[in-house]
């Protein structure tokens, strides 16, 4: 969670500074839903993930250097500089891609847990959303199908009571995503998206049931979006006040950091170290992405389609 | 060799790829049970079980989309669209995912996905079961767009889009399933991106594909009787368009002429004759001719249907207005 944070405020940093182009959206707030859901996944195992991916691609596993530098756009960047904070993977660790289209990630989970169905291997796959994206017609197109296929797949979404600069209640009659589950005939479960505990167990029992045939498990991670839509986005749709408030009474990290240290799993000085490390770690990256060339002009046309296509594998 | 449907052809792929390559299965709407609309899946569950050819609920982009999902997670999915006309409904997972996945990513990975998309006007079927929208795709960096005229080349090039890592579109026409033709025995593959000449000529360069070249080869026929030698190029792929066989082709003719049963405007005519016109002019003795469907949707009344067909006729009246 420490490194999704730190990694996201240098990225924020970095941006506001002009060395990032294209569009940055930032998880920060929201790293407990990733990380708890996460930590119940091998290398293996699928995600896709949305516009605001960096968090879901650290907790998969991915690497902060070829993060960074993809972010800045070189050419050492998971998609040598094609794809931008907007469109990372990191297939090596199962990450599917993050995707600038808002629900473009269900149908392509369902797909993966299929091929997971079909070649007989216990892995799932996790698409993460957001509530602005459960009322994209696709939601219920992949939920459904899933449903009826039980394909091994945990639909988690990620409701941060925004979309863009439209709160929820404004756009959505439900009043949790989570009782949707009900049309289609699979469990549905609400958690404390602020709480890395409550979305550990939870998505444990939901990733779990996948794995064993159980079908798919829809879940409604509650949380907030404290930064802007996008780095630079003025708000001018909500106040100051209330999202200050949020941040103080609930953030997960610092609701973490008092849980372990209440129950005595880690001490101040503990958590001082990891962040230390977490930190250097970081410089390092950032260090990477900027001494990183470019792409050079003839990368262009490369990765486009596969060279001579048929393959005889 | 022997004789069979154009349909008969495409089940064979399917069934050749299937056996050869545990990767491959299909899916799409009221294929296992039914057997596709047109036969084209006919005994395929029976042989590799409904979890290899698997019905699906009517959800175009889940389909779609699950297919994409597939390919990344190691399957070669084969998705049939039902009606081409429907692609328009998973528009996003074919442009915006499918296409763009491993570019966008870097090369991470391969999309081997192939949709099948029956096309064409069959009788009075309507605005929206009848489009052929081929040119749609070439737009789209990332697509392969391959649409056979005969059984050889409906069972070859659907056995190379299977095997092709790059995804692939597969447009078939409905009045060709029955058609019968001969089809070489054995592992029959035909070239993705290498268009095919089906008759010599010197005079002029027909163009065309799928349905229409069935028509244009009566019309070298009736040319042939006025004087007029007409070669005629199967384009078999329009994206990767075979600019070589074309250019090789008028440089040889001279004179040009594009035949498509889609809508004449923005068609795959449209960018042939673009091509041309860049590269190729200082060798032409007459304009470009493109030939393809007014600028309406297919209308329902046969009366009307017909009006929007290109028939023989047109097809002999148009060359001889350029030769
Ligand atoms: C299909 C589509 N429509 C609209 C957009 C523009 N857009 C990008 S993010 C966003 C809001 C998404 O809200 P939500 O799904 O709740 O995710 P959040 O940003 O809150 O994490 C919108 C409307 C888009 N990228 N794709």
């Amino acid at each position: 969670m420490t490194r999704i944070r730190l990694f996201e405020e240098k990225v924020n940093e970095l941006f506001l500074k002009g060395e990032i182009p294209g569009f940055v959206h930032l998880y920060i707030g929201e790293e407990a839903i990733a990380t708890g859901v996460c930590q119940n996944l091998r290398n293996s195992d699928y995600i896709t993930s949305t516009h605001r991916g960096h968090g879901h691609t650290i907790a998969k596993g991915a690497q902060l250097k070829p993060m960074m530098a993809e972010i800045f756009g070189k050419r050492t960047g998971y998609c040598k500089g094609k794809g931008g904070s907007m469109h990372i993977a990191d297939f090596s660790v199962g990450m599917l891609g993050a995707n600038g289209v808002v629900g473009g990630g269900y149908t392509l989970a369902a797909g993966a847990a299929l091929a997971c169905k079909m070649q007989g291997r216990d892995d799932v796959a996790v698409c993460f959303f957001g509530d602005g994206a459960s009322n994209r017609g696709t939601f219920h197109e992949a939920v459904n199908m899933a449903a009826a296929w039980k394909l091994p797949v945990v639909f988690v979404c990620e409701n941060n009571q925004w979309a863009s600069t439209t709160p929820y209640r404004t756009t959505t009659a439900v009043e949790n995503i989570a009782d949707r589950s009900v049309g289609y005939g699979i469990p549905g479960e609400i958690v404390d998206g602020n709480d890395v505990f409550d979305v550990y167990e939870k998505a444990a029992r939901a990733v779990e049931r996948a794995r064993t045939g159980g079908g798919p498990t829809l879940l409604e991670a509650k949380t907030y979006r404290i930064k802007g839509h996008f780095v630079g986005d003025p708000e001018l749709y909500r106040s100051r006040e209330e999202v200050q408030r949020m941040m103080k009474e609930n953030d997960p990290i610092t609701r973490l950091k008092e849980r372990v240290i209440a129950e005595k799993r880690l001490s101040e000085k503990e958590l001082a170290q990891i962040e230390a490390q977490v930190e250097a770690e970081i410089r390092e990256a950032e260090q990477f992405a900027v001494e990183s060339p470019f792409p050079e002009p003839h990368e262009l046309y490369e990765d486009l389609y596969v060279e001579g296509g048929v393959s005889n594998a | 060799m022997r004789s069979i449907t154009f349909s008969e052809a495409t089940l064979e792929a399917m069934s050749e790829e299937m056996e050869r390559d545990d990767r491959v299965f299909i899916m799409g709407e009221d294929i296992a049970r039914q057997g596709g609309i047109f036969g084209q899946f006919k005994g395929l569950p029976q042989r590799f079980g409904f979890e290899r050819v698997k019905d699906t609920p009517i959800s175009e982009t889940a389909i779609v989309g699950a297919g994409v999902g597939a390919a990344l997670a190691g399957m070669r999915p084969v998705v049939d669209m039902h009606f081409a006309d429907f692609l328009g409904v998973a528009m996003d997972e074919v442009f915006n995912q499918m296409a763009k996945i491993r570019y966008m990513f870097g090369g991470q990975t391969i999309v081997p996905v192939v949709l099948r998309a029956p096309d064409g006007i069959i009788r009075s079927a309507a605005a929206q079961h009848s489009q052929c929208i081929e040119s749609w795709f070439l737009h789209i960096p990332g697509l392969k767009v391959v649409i056979p005229s005969n059984p050889a080349d409906a069972k070859g090039l659907l056995k190379s889009a299977i095997r092709d890592d790059n995804p692939v579109l597969y447009f078939e026409h409905k009045v060709l399933f029955p058609m019968k033709g001969e089809v070489p025995d054995g592992d029959h593959l035909t070239p993705i991106g290498k268009a095919s000449i089906v008759r010599e000529g010197k005079d002029i360069t027909i163009i065309s594909y799928s349905l229409m070249l069935h028509r244009v080869l009566e019309a070298a026929k009736s040319l042939a009787g006025s004087g007029i030698e007409a070669e005629v190029i199967d384009l078999r792929t329009i994206s990767p368009i075979d600019k070589e066989t074309i250019f090789e082709s008028i440089a040889k003719t001279k004179r040009v002429m594009i035949v498509h049963e889609a809508v004449k405007t923005g068609g795959v005519g449209a960018e042939i004759a673009a091509i041309i016109a860049e590269e190729m002019l200082d060798c032409l003795d007459a304009p470009i001719k493109r030939l393809g469907a007014p600028y309406v949707p297919i209308p329902f009344s046969p009366v009307l249907e017909k009006l929007v067909k290109i028939g023989v006729e047109d097809i002999v009246n148009a060359a001889q207005e350029i030769c």
